[in-house]
C-alpha cells in the first residue's frame, strides 16, 4: 500500500533516535562502583583532590567524582539527593543540614585558613594588620575596591561574617567599590587582580592560583580567619539512591589515620595547605 | 602578566606530546557533541520537514517558538535538564545526572531547534518550487517530506554544521548537567573554565586553540563534501 | 524532422477513445480570492478525445483553469466533472502534468523517473524498464544517469514529459509548456505529445502562442478575464471566430 510509505519511514525515524538515545544511556551505566561528592570550588582549586583521592581509590577500589560548586548549592544539591557525600566549609550551615535530617553525621575533618590578599599598592594600608575586621573597615574608609565571592559559599559566609564584625554593610555599596561577582573563588581572584581590588581567599586556593600579579598576602593569623571543613553522608534515609556504604567508607578513611596523613602530605612550594582535626573515633 | 607566546608554546608542547588527559577531554568533547549532534539532526529534519509541509492551526506558532528557541540559553538548557534528571526530579530514576548521558540530552535539546529551523526554511524554499509537481505526481505529506530532506540534502548540512558548531564552543550546559567531573565529564569547554578560574591563563588559552582548531577541520570537511555535490551540480 | 512532424500533424486523429475519462464537464466553475473573479462562471463540455488547446491572452486565467481541472486548486464556485465523476484524488492519478517550466529533482535523469512511478506504487522491477522506455521515447536515453538539472531547457522539458508519459496517463495537461523553448525543442516537445493523442491519450494544452494552437488544436477554449468566449472545433474558431476579442487577439492585436 503506497500510503504506508509515509508511515514506515516516521517509524524508521523513531527507531533510531530511540537507538541513539539509548546509546547515551549504556554509556554511563559502565562503573557502578563510585560516590559523587559536593564540594566546594575553593578546595578544587587547591588541587587538594587530585593529591588525596587516588591515595583512597587505590586502596579501596571506590571511585570518587567531585562536582565543585559553592557550599550553598553543594548543600541545596545534597538536599536534592544528588550526592552522596557533602565536604564543605560552613559549619552552621553543616549543623543545620544535619539537624534538618538531610544528613546523618557531620565529621570535622580539617581547616586551613582565610587570608586577605590585595595589590602591593595597599591603597588601605592594610598590610601587617593583625584584626581581619579593623582591616575591612580600612578598606571601607578608603573606598578602595573589594571583590566578593558573593555566592553563598563558605568563604563568602566567612567574610559577611567580618563585615558584619566590623560593624560595615558592604552591600549598601554594592557596585561602587564592593564588587559582588557571584562567582566561584577562582573566577572572584582574577576579577580582583584585574580591578586591583582586595578580597578574601582561603589559602589553598592562593597559593595554587596562577595569575597574581604583584599581589600580595596582607591579613593572615586571625582567629576569626580560622576556616574548618566538615564532611558529612547524605541520608539515605531520605533519598535511597546514595550509596551509604561507600560513602561512609570514604569519611572513615578521610577522618581516619591515612586520610589524614594524606592531606597533612599535601603542600604547594612546600609549603602545607590544609590541616587535618579529624576527632579520633572512639 | 599574560604572555600570550608562553601559550602558543604551551599549546603546541601538549598537542606534541599527545598529553593522554588531553586526549582524554577531546575525546569526550566530541562524544558528546558528534551524539547531541546525531540526535538533533534526526529529530531536527523531522520536525522541520514537517512543519514546512504539513498545514495545521498553530503552524505559526510553532515555527515562531522553534526560532526563538534558536537562542535558548545553553545554561538555562543545563538547569532544564538538570533539574529533571536530579535525584528530586521525575527523571532521577535514571541516574544520569553527572554522567556523559545527561550532557548528550543538554546538548540535543539546545541544537534541536536550530537543526529544525533551518531545516524548516530551506524545507519550504525547495517546497516554493516543487510543491505543484509533487502535488501532482501524487505524492502524500509525508512523501513530499522526505523528499525534500534528501533533495536539499546539501543545503541541509549547513544547518547540521550550525548545530555542531553551538554544542561543541558550549559551557553552560555541560557544566551544570555534567559537574565538570574529572576524567568523567570534563569536556574541553569545562576546562577551559576551571583553568581559568585558577588562574592557568595560558593553559586556558591553549585548549581554546584545540578546540577551535578541531572545529575548523570539521567544517573544512563538510564545505569538502559540499563541494564535491557541486560539482555533480546538486546543490 | 520538420516534414515528419508536419505530416503528423496532418493526420486525423481517429485515435482509440480516452473513454471513462471524458465529457471534460465544467458547470458555473469560478474562482474568487481577495473580492476579484479570477476565473468567472465558465461552463463547458469537452467531449472529443484528441488535443484540446486553451487560448488567450496573458492573465486570462488559463493556467488557473488547467489547474482547477487537475485538482490543484479547489474552486470557490461550481463543479468539475470528469467523465460524470466529480474531480478528486483518484481521477488526479489518472492524469498527468507538465508546467511551463520543468521541474525536476536533484537527481539523475533516469531516478526522476523511477520517483514518479515509485509514488504510483509501480513495483521497483518495472520501474526501471518502464524508465528506460521513457527516456528512449523522448530521445534522452544517453542521459539517463545524467544529473537532470545540468540538462538543457529543452531536454529538462522533455525528461518531465517523459516523466508525465511514463505513468501511463488517460489525460495529458500541459501548461505553456515550449514558451521559454527554441523552435527545434518546441518542436520536440509537440511531437512527443502529438504521439501521445495517438496513443489515446486526452491532451489538454494551454498557450498563448498563435501559431502552437493552429498546429496542434481539434478544438479550442479561449478565454478572457476568466470568462469563457468562445469554445469552437478548431477550423470553426482559426477562420471564423464568433467574438471580437478572439478576432482582435488572432489579428495580433492587444487585448485589453
Amino acid at each position: 500500500m503506497r500510503g504506508a510509505f509515509g508511515r514506515r519511514d516516521i517509524l524508521k525515524l523513531a527507531l533510531a533516535t530511540f537507538a541513539l538515545l539509548s546509546l547515551a544511556i549504556p554509556i554511563s551505566r559502565a562503573a557502578d562502583n563510585f560516590i559523587i561528592v559536593q564540594s566546594t570550588t575553593s578546595t578544587q582549586n587547591s588541587g587538594l583532590f587530585e593529591h588525596i583521592l587516588p591515595i583512597f581509590t587505590k586502596k579501596t577500589g571506590i571511585e570518587v567524582r567531585v562536582v565543585a560548586v559553592g557550599t550553598g548549592q553543594a548543600l541545596k544539591n545534597a538536599e536534592k539527593g544528588d550526592g552522596d557525600v557533602v565536604l564543605v566549609h560552613s559549619q552552621p550551615d553543616e549543623e543545620k543540614f544535619v539537624a534538618d535530617g538531610w544528613g546523618v553525621k557531620r565529621y570535622p575533618v580539617m581547616y586551613n585558613d582565610f587570608i586577605l590578599v590585595g595589590p602591593a599598592a595597599d591603597p588601605a594600608r592594610i598590610a601587617g594588620m593583625k584584626q581581619a575586621p579593623d582591616a575591612l573597615k580600612k578598606i571601607a574608609e578608603a573606598k578602595a575596591p573589594f571583590a566578593s565571592r558573593a555566592d553563598d559559599s563558605g568563604t563568602h559566609k566567612a567574610e559577611l561574617k567580618l563585615w558584619q564584625q566590623a560593624g560595615i554593610d558592604p552591600k549598601a555599596s554594592s557596585g561602587s567599590w564592593y564588587l559582588e561577582t557571584g562567582s566561584g573563588m577562582g573566577a572572584t581572584l582574577n576579577i580582583a587582580v584585574g580591578k586591583q581590588a582586595y578580597a578574601l581567599t582561603d589559602r589553598g586556593t592562593w597559593l595554587a592560583f596562577a595569575n597574581k600579579d604583584d599581589f600580595k598576602v596582607l591579613v593572615e593569623g586571625d582567629d576569626k580567619l580560622f576556616n574548618q571543613y566538615g564532611v558529612i553522608l547524605v541520608n539515605p534515609a531520605k533519598h535511597p539512591n546514595v550509596k551509604a556504604k561507600q560513602g561512609q567508607a570514604f569519611i572513615d578513611w578521610l577522618a581516619g589515620p591515612e586520610g589524614q596523613a594524606a592531606i597533612a602530605d599535601y603542600k604547594i612550594d612546600g609549603q602545607q595547605l590544609f590541616f587535618p582535626n579529624a576527632r579520633p573515633q572512639s | 602578566m599574560l604572555d600570550l607566546s608562553q601559550a602558543f608554546a604551551s599549546a603546541l608542547r601538549q598537542i606534541v606530546t599527545l598529553d593522554s588527559q588531553l586526549l582524554q577531554i577531546i575525546a569526550l568533547s566530541l562524544k558528546v557533541t558528534l551524539t547531541a549532534v546525531a540526535i538533533a539532526t534526526l529529530l531536527g529534519f523531522a520536525v522541520g520537514g514537517v512543519l514546512a509541509v504539513y498545514r495545521f492551526p498553530g503552524r505559526g506558532a510553532v515555527a515562531a517558538l522553534l526560532n526563538a528557541l534558536m537562542g535558548l540559553p545553553p545554561v538555562v538548557a543545563g538547569l532544564i535538564v538538570y533539574l529533571l534528571l536530579s535525584n528530586a526530579g521525575p527523571l532521577g530514576v535514571l541516574q544520569l545526572l553527572y554522567t556523559p548521558g545527561a550532557m548528550i540530552i543538554a546538548q540535543a535539546i539546545l541544537i534541536t531547534p536550530i537543526v529544525a529551523a533551518l531545516t524548516r526554511q530551506t524545507c519550504e524554499d525547495l517546497l516554493e518550487e516543487y510543491r505543484d509537481q509533487l502535488r501532482s505526481l501524487g505524492a502524500s505529506s509525508a512523501e513530499m517530506v522526505t523528499t525534500l530532506l534528501w533533495d536539499g540534502r546539501y543545503r541541509l548540512t549547513t544547518a547540521v554544521l550550525a548545530g555542531f558548531g553551538r554544542a561543541i564552543a558550549e559551557v553552560g550546559a555541560v557544566m551544570i548537567v555534567g559537574g565538570n567531573i574529572d576524567h568523567v565529564t570534563r569536556t574541553m569547554t569545562t576546562a577551559i573554565a576551571l583553568e581559568t578560574s585558577k588562574g592557568n591563563i595560558a593553559l586556558a588559552l591553549a585548549l581554546g586553540m584545540i578546540l577551535l582548531a578541531i572545529a575548523l577541520v570539521v567544517n573544512i570537511a563538510l564545505m569538502s563534501i559540499r563541494r564535491l555535490a557541486a560539482h555533480f551540480a546538486y546543490a | 524532422m520538420l516534414e515528419q512532424t508536419r505530416s503528423l500533424v496532418a493526420l486525423d486523429t481517429g485515435a482509440p477513445s480516452a473513454g471513462h475519462v471524458l465529457p471534460l464537464e465544467l458547470r458555473r466553475l469560478s474562482l474568487e480570492t481577495g473580492g476579484r473573479r479570477l476565473i468567472d462562471s465558465v461552463d463547458l463540455k469537452v467531449e472529443e478525445p484528441g488535443i484540446t488547446v486553451i487560448l488567450g491572452p496573458n492573465g486570462a486565467g488559463k493556467s488557473l483553469l488547467l489547474r482547477l481541472v487537475h485538482g490543484l486548486v479547489a474552486p470557490t464556485d461550481g463543479i468539475i466533472l470528469w467523465g460524470g465523476r466529480p474531480m478528486d484524488d483518484e481521477i488526479r492519478r489518472r492524469q498527468a502534468m507538465v508546467f511551463q517550466k520543468p521541474v525536476l529533482l536533484r537527481r539523475t535523469s533516469a531516478a526522476n523517473i523511477t520517483y514518479a512511478l515509485g509514488l504510483r506504487g509501480i513495483a521497483r522491477s518495472e520501474r526501471n524498464s518502464r524508465a528506460r522506455q521513457a527516456l528512449e521515447l523522448a530521445g534522452l536515453d544517453r542521459h539517463a544517469f545524467t544529473p537532470a538539472r545540468v540538462l538543457s531547457g529543452g531536454e529538462q522539458q522533455r525528461l518531465c514529459l517523459a516523466r508525465a508519459l511514463s505513468l501511463d496517463p488517460e489525460v495529458l495537461l500541459l501548461d505553456e509548456p515550449t514558451a521559454s523553448l527554441d523552435p527545434a525543442s518546441t518542436l520536440d516537445i509537440e511531437r512527443l505529445f502529438i504521439g501521445a493523442k495517438h496513443r489515446g491519450i486526452k491532451v489538454i494544452v494551454v498557450t498563448h502562442d498563435v501559431g502552437q494552437a493552429r498546429r496542434l488544436a481539434q478544438d479550442v477554449i479561449f478565454l478572457h478575464h476568466g470568462r469563457l468566449i468562445e469554445h469552437q472545433p478548431a477550423g470553426r474558431f482559426f477562420d471564423h471566430p464568433e467574438s471580437d476579442t478572439a478576432r482582435a487577439f488572432m489579428a495580433g492585436g492587444l487585448v485589453l
